[in-house]
């Protein structure tokens, strides 16, 4: 517990940049630590899990094992050490998720001091939240209401004993559990995370949204998320998390599965604010995410938009399988670094159907000390003729002492179809804030003018009431940083 | 309106002076112009003014309608009616010429305890400005300055001039790089926006803007300082002789 207040004095000094840097003080079910076969049953077991989801977790620990951390992305950290985590933690009074009466009030007023009210009453109106605390859901909102139109949304856990049927079939359909080391290690351990399941011709009656937060400093956060959109239907889904300040490093390896039948539409969007670490370098999330799509039908669509601001090193490549003739896949992303934060993110576009198309923004800002990395594929098969992409890749400087990085790659098997590929690197300088200053604008709203400029296509594609939120937190997490 | 005591400067870090003592009042309804070889010091002495960052004040005072402003952030003096028309306007790409017009106009209405336009009324006000400055409405939707040919953003800078209304307007060489036609037209808007009330400094190497914008006062910056001042026949004497003799005279004054 010393080490909470330790976190305390730390977020008193750094607050100012980092306003959901608080840690809400919380008794946990004692849990070991390290990894081995006996802690993954015994995690299956506290969830009350099906024989075949052990199977899952132990197969892929399996893989786990004979697999290696990568190191090809351009950023450098010092690798966790994967005995020491906690890979399991629960609030220990066991909030029931019928009645947000039960749920720990320390725990509710959490989301409230971080701008997400759960009680209906006072949320935001058509937005349904399923807020993840540490390892488990802690409620899901509007439940009823969605229920009504067919639509299943609720925390992985309760899915697996509910819905067993359409989690057996989709989990692990899109990402295998040997994909990559992160994902292996997710299939092994994830705790909870979102379900979500429209079906044939319903389009979703309102956005939905799932907070996750970290709040104990031994633990990793491993959730899972699951989206399935049947024939023709319609769903937006929002992410977005916070953690406290910490002085050491926490991990996040999250996998998310996204499934579009044919005309279905799956629009996800994420806001990444985990804490970056302080000025200094020391602490911040490591945030290791497996993210991926596929359009599975035909004319299927698919959409990422994401808003990286936080994390002390991120590593994310939400990506689109274009399987589905006349498929769409979107990606939009702003990643902003500052101080000692690294990013290496990007896309995979894999275009197997024919007539499928691609359209890749990435906007990267890197200020203070940081390394900014866009990384890209784009893959053409054979009989995917007559696909189109189109990347643009910007990067934006702010002082000398950061980088900006691209690495896009292009495989095209096909002499039918077209890639285009655009990239600019610019400097936010003085002269811009001045000139910006001289006709009445303080520095803030100069810079947010500049910065908004800059990312004005990919905000466009946010949620309104979220654009607007993460053009404020872009400018927050700048201030000071120029000149 | 402006009064400027002693002011020396240089670049924040250097050692080199820049400005070395500048003298200068003007009155509320007076047209001021700063000649001067290039190197002297004249767009240092309008962006020290304007507050620019990268200059170090090392003494000396900047009044402005009585108020010492050195302290002062340069939006805090744009907002009391202070304007710089850039010798080279900083082009800002993705931001549209309209919303930082209308953010640079509200700021302002905001300062004077006036309501902020709103997109529809701003349209509506910057219209008439646009017509000032015969300059075609399609450049509101573009990006500030970025893609301007130099004529362009010159007439650019007066237009948001005409939008700001401020009470001392610095041009630091709007004349360089605007054709015959386009200084007519920027001149005539200017001289149009002049009032009893309000003052402008004019930096330019040329004599024919002012004969289109007459000036009360003609100064020489000469190393930094201001090595003569007169009415607006020395504007046309230095036409005819260049700035030779007056350069002899400063190094004579200056070690003496
Ligand atoms: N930011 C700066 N960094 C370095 N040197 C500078 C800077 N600003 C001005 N100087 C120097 O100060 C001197 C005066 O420059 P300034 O731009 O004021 O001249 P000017 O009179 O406007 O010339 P011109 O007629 O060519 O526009 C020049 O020698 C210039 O190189
Ligand atoms: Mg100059």
């Amino acid at each position: 517990m010393s080490r909470l207040t330790e976190a305390e004095a730390v977020e008193t000094a750094a607050s100012r940049k980092y306003k959901y840097g608080f840690t809400t003080k919380m008794e946990y079910e004692e849990f070991p630590r390290g990894l081995n076969e006996d802690i993954i049953r015994e995690i299956s077991r506290r969830k009350n899990e099906p024989e075949w989801m052990l199977e899952f977790r132990l197969k892929s620990f399996h893989h786990w094992l004979t697999m290696e951390e990568p190191d090809w992305p351009n950023v450098h950290y010092q690798k966790p050490n994967y005995d020491d985590i906690i890979y399991y933690s629960s609030p220990k009074e066991k909030p029931k998720k019928d009645s947000l009466d039960e749920v720990d009030p320390d725990i509710l007023e959490t989301y409230e001091k971080l701008g997400i009210p759960l009680h209906e009453q006072k949320m935001l109106q058509n937005v349904a939240v399923d807020a993840v605390f540490d390892s488990v859901s802690v409620a899901t909102t509007f439940k009823k209401k969605l229920a009504e139109a067919g639509v299943i949304f609720c925390s992985i856990s309760e899915a697996i004993q509910d819905h067993p049927e359409l989690v057996k079939k989709y989990m692990g359909s899109v990402i295998p559990t040997n994909d990559n080391f992160f994902a292996a290690l997710n299939s092994a351990v994830f705790s909870d995370g979102s379900f979500c399941f429209v079906p044939k011709g319903v389009k979703c009656p309102m956005e939905l949204s799932t907070y996750f937060r970290i709040n104990n400093p031994d633990s990793g956060q491993f959730e899972r998320t699951l989206i399935i959109a049947e024939e023709g239907a319609e769903v937006s889904y929002l992410e977005g998390c916070t953690a406290p300040m910490f002085d050491t490093n926490q991990l996040h390896a999250a996998v998310v599965e996204l499934v579009a039948l044919e005309d279905a539409d799956i629009k996800y969007s994420t806001v990444q604010n985990w804490y970056p670490g302080d000025e200094n370098g020391v602490g911040g999330i490591f945030n290791f995410v497996t993210k991926r799509g596929i359009c599975k039908g035909d004319r299927a669509k698919i959409s990422w938009t994401q808003v990286e601001t936080g994390s002390a090193v991120t590593w994310k490549y939400p990506s689109v399988i274009l399987k589905g003739d006349n498929s769409v896949g979107e990606f939009y992303s702003v990643a902003l670094t500052n101080d000692y934060q690294q990013a290496d993110t990007g896309t995979k576009m894999i275009h197997l159907g024919k007539n499928t198309r691609s359209t890749i923004i990435s906007k990267g800002i890197s200020a203070g000390k940081s390394q900014n990395s866009y990384r890209g594929l784009v893959k053409i098969g054979k009989k995917a003729h007559g696909s189109r992409n189109y990347s643009v890749c910007d990067s934006m400087l702010i002082g000398s002492e950061c980088g900006a990085h691209t690495f896009p790659f292009i495989e095209s098997s096909n002499n039918t179809s077209s890639i285009e590929h655009e990239a600019t690197t610019s400097k936010i300088g003085e002269d811009q804030i001045f000139y910006l200053q001289q006709r009445g604008l303080d520095e803030e709203q100069a810079i947010s003018l500049i910065i908004n400029g800059f990312c004005k296509e990919v905000f466009k594609e946010l949620p309104l009431e979220f654009a607007v939120e993460a053009t404020k937190l872009l400018s927050i997490k700048l201030e000071g940083s120029v000149g | 309106m402006l009064k400027i005591i002693d002011l020396h400067a240089r670049v924040e870090g250097e050692k080199e002076v820049i400005l070395k003592g500048i003298n200068l009042e003007i009155n509320k309804g007076e047209v001021h112009a700063i000649m001067g070889p290039n190197g002297s010091g004249k767009s240092t002495l309008a962006k020290v003014i304007a507050g620019h960052p990268a200059y170090e004040v090392i003494s000396g005072q900047v009044l402005f309608e009585g108020e010492d402003i050195l302290e002062m952030d340069p939006d805090e003096r744009a907002r009391l009616g202070l304007f710089l028309a850039f010798q080279y306007p900083v082009e800002v790409p993705g931001v549209s010429n309209a919303m930082l017009i209308r953010e640079a106009v509200n700021a302002v209405r905001k300062e004077r305890g006036q309501d902020e336009f709103d997109p529809l009324e701003f349209e509506d006000f910057i219209v008439d400005k646009l017509k000032l400055v015969e300059m075609d409405e399609k450049f509101l939707d573009r990006s500030v300055n970025a893609g301007f040919s130099g004529g362009e953003k010159k007439r650019n800078e007066i237009l948001q001039l005409a939008a700001m209304e401020p009470r001392l307007s610095l041009l630091d060489e709007t004349d360089s790089g605007l054709d015959i036609d386009a200084l007519r037209i920027v001149s005539e808007g200017i001289n149009s926006l002049r009032t009893s009330e309000n003052s402008f400094m004019l930096v330019t190497h040329y004599q024919r803007i002012l004969n289109y914008i007459k000036p009360d006062k003609v100064h020489v910056l000469i190393d930094g300082r201001i090595a003569k001042s007169g009415g607006s026949e020395l504007a046309l004497e230095l036409e005819d002789q260049g700035y030779d003799w007056l350069i002899k005279d400063a190094h004579v004054n200056g070690e003496a």
